[in-house]
């Protein structure tokens, strides 16, 4: 059975409220990085009907990333972005899904997310995380920033919490548990990260500033 | 000086590479603002700190 788009847009207007759809309707996320992080983000926003999602990764599915991220056997091997790309449009095909494999730089940064009314950083690397933050709060002067830090290991859910920093950055995560000390990630903790990045990139939409 | 909303002593010459540095704090793990401006880390050597600065220091860390 494939829907309309009239016939999904009315479910989502009905679950949602039509004044919050039409926010979504016409709004713009962009998610830097697509693993543990960025994969759940960006299933969380297309269920959402956000209108349009700029998915940017560099790399490809590996066995390794199937403990937590939102891929399948079938996509080992396929960039993450196009794999992505599927699964999203299975989920809402009438939303505007714009994908780039590429590593995001300092200098193409800026470029990529540049129309978005809110970015996800949702990298693994601390350093690259931290490059990311400078340079789009440097360079998108009015564009709120979600990330996240400190998912790892199996600490309490609870201790994953929404921080604002600094004027336009919300920070998620439990802010310690570091891949640097060998703690590996695991589903259920990534994903709890990944839905507070997802909320407070709803709650910015909607025009809430606080976590 | 302010750091984190704490106060923070200044000492001459202080850069936030320094103040960094006396922090503990990796300086390529890191986002500082100062005075509600993104310092660049490219800049963080150069980056003077006075009395009257309000330094918001964010550390990073991996996994994702």
């Amino acid at each position: 059975m494939r829907l309309t788009q009239e016939q999904l847009h009315a479910a989502l207007v009905e679950r949602h409220g039509a004044d919050i759809q039409q926010k979504l309707d016409r709004a713009a996320v962009g998610i830097a990085g697509l693993g543990g992080l960025g994969s759940n983000i960006a299933v969380f926003l297309a269920r959402l009907g956000v209108g349009r999602l700029v998915l940017v990764d560099f790399d490809t599915v590996e066995v390794s990333n199937l403990n937590r991220q939102h891929y399948t056997m079938r996509d080992l091997g396929r960039p993450k972005a196009d794999a992505l790309r599927d699964q999203l449009i299975e989920i809402n095909p009438y939303l505007d899904y714009e994908t780039y494999t590429t590593r995001v730089t300092p200098e193409n940064a800026p470029q990529l997310f540049a129309d978005c009314d809110v970015v996800c950083e949702a990298f693994d690397r601390a350093d690259q995380k931290a490059m990311l933050i400078e340079t789009l709060l440097a360079h998108l002067p009015d564009t709120p920033i979600v990330s996240g830090s400190g998912m790892a290991g199996c600490g309490s859910a609870n201790a994953i919490r929404t921080e604002r920093r600094f004027t336009r950055l919300y920070l998620c995560g439990d802010g310690t548990s570091d891949i640097a000390d060998g703690v590996g990630l695991m589903a259920p903790r990534v994903a709890v990260c990944a839905a507070h990045e997802a909320t407070m990139v709803l709650r910015l939409l909607l025009g809430y500033t606080e976590p | 000086m302010k750091v984190n909303g704490e106060n923070c002593a200044v000492t001459p010459e202080m850069t936030v590479q320094s103040l960094l540095e006396q922090r503990g704090h990796d300086p390529k793990r890191v986002a500082v603002e100062k005075n509600g401006q993104i310092v660049p880390r490219a800049k963080f050597a150069e980056e003077t700190l006075h009395e009257d600065d309000v330094i918001e220091v964010v550390q990073f860390v991996g996994g994702g």
